[in-house]
Order: C-alpha cells, then structure tokens, then sequence
C-alpha cells in the first residue's frame, strides 16, 4: 500500500501527460464525426505524420548546424507550426481525395475508404522514409532543455518535456475552444455540424467549411504528433495505431461530434490507463500487469458503447441508416 | 467451341508449367484458367468438368513437381474460406466486421493447444499431446465454438450503428490477440509471444490403403498434398452450405437486413437473432479454418492473427464484390497471387537488376546504376499499401466489385 501512494503523484503525472495528447488527437476525429457523422479512421496516420514532419524539421536543423544554435524556444516552435501546418494540409488533401467523392454514399463505404487510407499512408510514409533514409525508425535529436527535470518532491521529478506537453495543449485547447464558440469560421462549422442543408441555405460555403475541419482536426492532430516523438523520441509509420484508436475512444466516452467531451474523454482514458498501467500489477500481485494497458482502452470503449452510446457529455446520437 | 479453346489453353499452360517448373509466370497462366472457366460461354457442365480436372489433377501433379505450387494453392484456400466467411457478415447481413481474424485465431489456438504438449501446463495427466485422430472431432468443435463466441461478442453490440460496431469488432480482436499474447501468466495457456509448437498434424487415416496398392510415399510427400485436398473438401462444403443459405429464409432475411433494417423488422424479421446467426456463421468457418491453419503450419504465434489480416480479408471480399460468392472466391484467389507470387516475384526481380549492376539509361533524365537501388524498396514489404489502394479505388470507382452479386446487376 506504501508503494501504492509512493508512485501517486508519477502516475498522475504520466496520466496528465498521455490524457492531454489523447484530447489533442480525439479532437480531429471529433470535429469531423461532428459535421460528416463519419469515423475518420486515418486520422491517426496524420497524428503520426505530425510526429515524422516534427523529426524531419530537427534533423534538417541538426545537420545544417543551427540546432545548437538556435534558441531552443524557436526551434519548439518551429517544429510544431510545421507539424501542424503539414499535417493539416494532409488531412485536407485526404478529405479531397478520398472522402468528399464518397459523400452521399452508405456510411460504411466512406469508412472503408477511411481504412484503406490510413492503411495506404502507413506504408506510402515507410516508402517514403526508407528511400530518403534508408530506415523508417527515427530517432527526435536530443534537445538539452527538453531532458531536464525540475524535482518537485521526493516523490514527483517533473520532466520539462511533460510540462511542455501540458503547456502546449492546453494553449491549443483553448485556442480551439475560442475559435469554434467565439469566431464566425466557428459559427460556421457549428452551423455545418447541426444541419449541413440550412446551413448551405444560409450562404455558408459546406464544401470549404468541410475542409476547414478537417483542416483544424488535422493540424490538432500533428501538434498531438510533433508532441508525441518529442516525449517519447521514437517515431515509426506504424506507431499511430494505438494512439489512433485510443483516441477514438476517448471522443466515444466522451460524446462523439462534442468538442469538450473529447478533451474531457482524452483526460479520463489518460488516467485510466496510467493507472492500469501502474496499479493493476501491484492490485492482482502480479498476476496480470502493465501487458494488458492496451486491452483497457478497448474494454471501457466496449463498456461505454453498451451502457452509455452518448459518452459522457454528449447526446443521444442519432438513429440512422448504417 | 469454346469448350475445346479452354481446354487447349489448360492443357497448354499446364505443359509450360511442368517443362518450367519454377517460373512463376507458368504458374500464374495455369491460375488464370480458373478466370477464363468464369467467363467464357461454354456449358456449365463442361465448366464444371473442366474445373474439377484442373483442381483435382493438374494442379496436384504440378505440386508434385514443385511443391511450392502446393503451399500456394493451400494459402489461396485458407483465405478462399475466410473471404466466404466474412463474405456473409459483411456481403449478406451488411455488419462490418474488422476483427474477423479473432475467430480464426481462436480456432488456431484451440487445436493448438489441444494438439501440442501446451496443455500439460494446466490440465495435469500427461495426456497432451492429443492424438491425430482427434483432429477432426476438433475441427467439428471448432465450429461450435466460432459460433458460440460470434454470438458471444454480437450478443451485446449488434444494437450499435454500423460505424460504431466496426470499431468494436477490431477492439475485440485487439483483446483477443492481447489475451493470447500475454496469456502466458499466471497460468501458461497460451505460451505468450513465444507461441505453440509442434502442433499435431491431422491422421493419416488413408496410409495402409496406399501401402495396400503398393505405393509408398514418405509423410514429407504426403502431407502437402493431403492438406491440399483437406483445405479443398473444406471450401467445397462452405461454398455448398453458403449457397444453400444464401436462397433460403435466412440468407433472404440477412438481405432484406442488408438493404433496409427499419423495412426488415417491419415485415417480421427477427433482425437482432438473425444478425447474431450471420455472425456466429462467419465466425464458425474462420474457427475451422484455424484448426486448419495451426495444423498446417505446426507452429502458430500472435503475430499471425494482426488487424492486417482482418483488412486483408476484408479487402478481398471488396474487391470481388460484397454479397457474392464467385467475388469472394476471386478476390481471395486474386489479393493472395498478388501477395505471394507478384509482388515477391517483383522484389526478387529488382534484388537481381540491383546485384547485376546495370546502369539504366534514359533519355534527358541521365543514367542510373540500379545497384544504388534503395535495399529497402521491396514491394514485397508494402502489402498495406496495396490493401489500402484496393479499398479507397473500389469505393471510389467500383463499389459493387468486379463480380457483384446477380441480383444486384438486374437493377
């Protein structure tokens, strides 16, 4: 038991840091179910592109010689607008490409296309990388600020990587929050989200403001990507899967289409899952341990789908034709 | 006429086949005959004359030579028989199932662990391995156990959206793949990653007969050609047992559920039991084709059973059109070729240019050594990208397939 409140205060952190990067990616799939009512399934390979144009922009900094002398602010900063810009202007261009030729059609033709797209960047980032680099594991350059650790208590090391983790989503959170409820771009996706038809009636441009979504989703989903190596260092093509489909469920259990319940569902599978991750093993003595963190996230959104379809914050969602 | 042109042509591709025995383009033209049986006009019964001859015949004596043709023509039919069993979930009663593979891995294991000394971990005795003549009351219980655990899992979410389901599907066979993965404590059912072997191979029943008539064969000749004719008998009753339902109450059931639930349950149709039949349906022909699998494979591990086996599957019933049974057929037959003969051929083709170290020469672009060809270009390797490309393609231009459903082409 006194190892049980000992690790505490690392847990919470760990389970802040993953909640926030699940928010970060359940809000693309969110915001597009919101005005398409459609899975995106690839967009978990625009997160992991995110994390592949972060290394990119690194080791182009690195081997031209500015990486060590830039100030390091700059270079953060830089990384993520292109991970977000990249990123967003992919998930557009899928939207483009592979959706919008679907849309009319049967909900699950759109959502097989969306796993033939996500299985065909997968392996078209791998070609890529393998050509460019000869190996498609990157390594993040070390950043020295970044490996520091401000030691709060004997207990709690706060690495500065998981504060900038923290910091950075919760500035792009509220951004976002801002530009959906405060500005008219986001009174035009809210708009497009509640009922396309009117809203075309009412001058709104649906096909651009489509877009624009799919834009902002894919971009959140980059900066969750340029966020996810820096923590974490290696990057492959395949290694947005999990993340991809927790975050999905993080948007269920928080309310499909509904922009806070994703943060708050990416909050909750967050600390869930640090938690099975650190205590189950301690809990059944051994019996069963962190192996089966991946499983829990399947589970609750098994659970949630069964006792409670809407999600925590969200409504009933609609009966329609399959 | 055209009788005799197709068998002109199977006799020709076949001679090829065995004065070249390891070229694979041989091979493929003696595949294609199956397509041309499909499509040129002659008497059914002809057609059935001329196919049963290359199944049963042709294509044996050829494995005889090489028994790679054997391997080939045993995979084809393994995914043959998942395609027609996902072909009825996603083909007849429109559900999305992406988490298919998790009944094939539950037949696996179940012969798996029953046919190798893996259950001595936990069931005290000895008595493990079981004997080869219990593998084909295993296969029959791997029936009903597909079937059991397809109701199982459809039991609570076939009330969900289509959408959603889907998603549910795939976690499932995510927590499937995870239990078998990490089942290795605290009790050792499954042995974990390492995986399970040797598994025991099915009876040789029919041996003293051979030996009765004088012909000797060693168990290595043997058994891929039982397992040929195995996987073939398999097929054959699924392809039988899936017509029959398709005409019948239930297939027309699933239909009506396929194109309008609202209508379907208006009319009468139990929709919830008859969408758990069609699942507990598909479910039971993977489960049986995994006892095949283990037993063929004699080693089975996690990795076999990946969401990119479910997608593959999938992708072939798409490709040869969803509700059709001739589609499933051509798309497993065609999805497999494409994996295991093309594009290996193709990677072993550019590793010879890439070692023979022409220089290509082109016109305003300059020359280029092809040993600098990136070692890790490989199409081989890509198998998800093809899968991906043949999903997005055929719903973007093809949704129906290339051999869609009959009554689907009236309209």
């Amino acid at each position: 038991m006194e190892l049980a409140l000992e690790i505490l205060p690392q847990v919470l952190l760990d389970g802040l840091v993953l909640g926030f990067m699940y928010a970060l990616i359940a809000l693309g799939y969110t915001m597009v179910y919101g005005v398409l009512e459609f899975i995106n399934f690839a967009h978990s390979e625009i997160f992991v592109l995110g994390a592949f144009v972060g290394v990119e922009v690194l080791l182009w900094l690195q081997d031209a010689g500015h990486l060590a002398v830039l100030h390091p602010g700059f270079v953060l900063l830089l990384v993520i607008v292109a991970g977000m810009a990249i990123s967003g202007l992919a998930a557009m261009a899928l939207e483009r490409v592979a959706y919008r030729p679907l849309r009319g059609s049967p909900r699950l033709v759109a959502l097989i296309s969306a796993i033939g797209a996500s299985f065909f960047l997968q392996d078209g980032l791998r070609l890529f990388e393998s050509l460019w680099r000869n190996t498609f594991y990157l390594n993040y350059p070390t950043l020295d600020v970044l490996d520091q650790t401000l030691p709060l208590a004997s207990n709690l090391v706060v690495p500065v990587k998981s504060l900038l983790v923290i910091a950075t989503a919760l500035l792009s959170l509220a951004g976002l929050h801002f530009f959906v409820n405060r500005t008219r771009v986001g009174a035009a996706i809210r708009a497009v989200a509640q009922d396309p038809e009117t809203a075309s009636l009412m001058g709104i441009p649906v096909n651009r403001v489509i877009a624009l979504t799919f834009f902002v989703g894919g971009a959140m989903g980059g900066l969750a990507g340029v966020l996810f190596g820096l923590h974490y260092s290696l990057v492959n093509p395949y290694s947005g899967f999990a993340p991809g489909i927790k975050a999905f469920t993080a948007a269920v259990l928080g309310g499909i289409g509904n922009i806070p319940g994703a943060m708050l569902g990416g909050m909750v599978l967050g600390l869930l899952e640090a938690f099975a991750g650190s205590y189950l093993s301690i809990l059944t003595d051994g019996a069963f341990g962190a192996e089966y963190k991946d499983v829990f996230a399947f589970v609750v959104l098994i659970a949630i789908l069964i006792f409670r379809p809407k999600g925590l914050l969200g409504e009933t969602v609609r009966e329609g034709r399959a | 006429m055209a009788a005799f042109g197709l068998l002109t042509y199977i006799a020709a591709s076949c001679w090829l086949a065995f004065i070249f025995p390891q070229s694979v383009l041989a091979f493929l033209l003696v595949e294609a005959s199956f397509l041309l049986l499909c499509y040129v006009p002659a008497p059914p019964k002809v057609k059935l004359f001329l196919g049963a001859l290359v199944l049963l015949v042709l294509l044996p004596s050829l494995g005889a030579i090489n028994g790679y043709y054997l391997e080939i023509a045993i995979q084809i039919g393994i995914y043959v028989a998942l395609a027609l069993g996902l072909n009825i979930v996603v083909g007849f009663v429109g559900l999305l199932n992406l988490g298919f593979v998790a009944f094939f891995a539950i037949g696996a294991y179940l012969w798996a662990i029953f046919g190798s000394p893996q259950a001595n971990e936990f069931i005290a005795g000895g008595f493990f391995p079981l004997s080869p003549n219990w593998f084909f009351p295993f296969l029959l219980l791997s029936i009903a156990v597909g079937a059991l655990t397809g109701a199982l899992l459809g039991l609570p979410v076939l009330r969900l959206r289509g959408d959603y389901l889907a998603i549910v599907t795939l976690g499932f066979a995510e927590v499937v793949r995870a239990v078998f993965n990490n089942l290795d404590k605290p009790i050792n059912f499954t042995n974990g990653p390492k995986g399970i072997s040797p598994i025991t191979k099915p009876p040789l029943f029919f041996k003293p007969w051979l030996e009765f008539f004088g012909w000797e064969f060693s168990d290595a000749t043997l058994y891929p050609m039982y397992f040929y004719f195995l996987v073939l008998l398999v097929v054959f009753m699924i392809i039988i047992v899936t017509r029959r339902l398709e005409d019948s109450r239930i297939g027309r059931a699933w239909k009506a559920i396929r194109e309008d639930e609202m209508a379907a349950a208006a009319m009468g149709v139990p929709v919830v039991r008859m969408k758990l039949l069609g699942f507990a349906v598909g479910a039971s022909f993977a489960s049986a084709v995994g006892v095949l699998f283990a037993a063929k494979q004699v080693f089975i591990n996690p990795e076999s059973f990946t969401f990119m086996e479910s997608i593959g599957v999938l992708a072939m019933v798409i490709l040869g059109g969803m509700g059709s049974i001739p589609g499933a057929i051509l798309g497993a037959a065609g999805v497999t070729i494409l994996n295991l003969q093309l594009l290996k051929g193709l990677s072993l083709w550019l590793n010879g240019l890439r070692q023979s170290g022409t220089i290509l020469t082109l016109p305003l672009l300059g020359s280029y050594p092809l040993s600098e060809l990136p070692v890790q270009f490989e199409p081989a390797k890509y198998e998800r990208m093809i899968f991906g490309l043949i999903l997005i393609l055929m719903m973007i231009f093809r949704p129906q397939g290339i051999l869609p459903p009959r009554r689907d082409q009236k309209r």
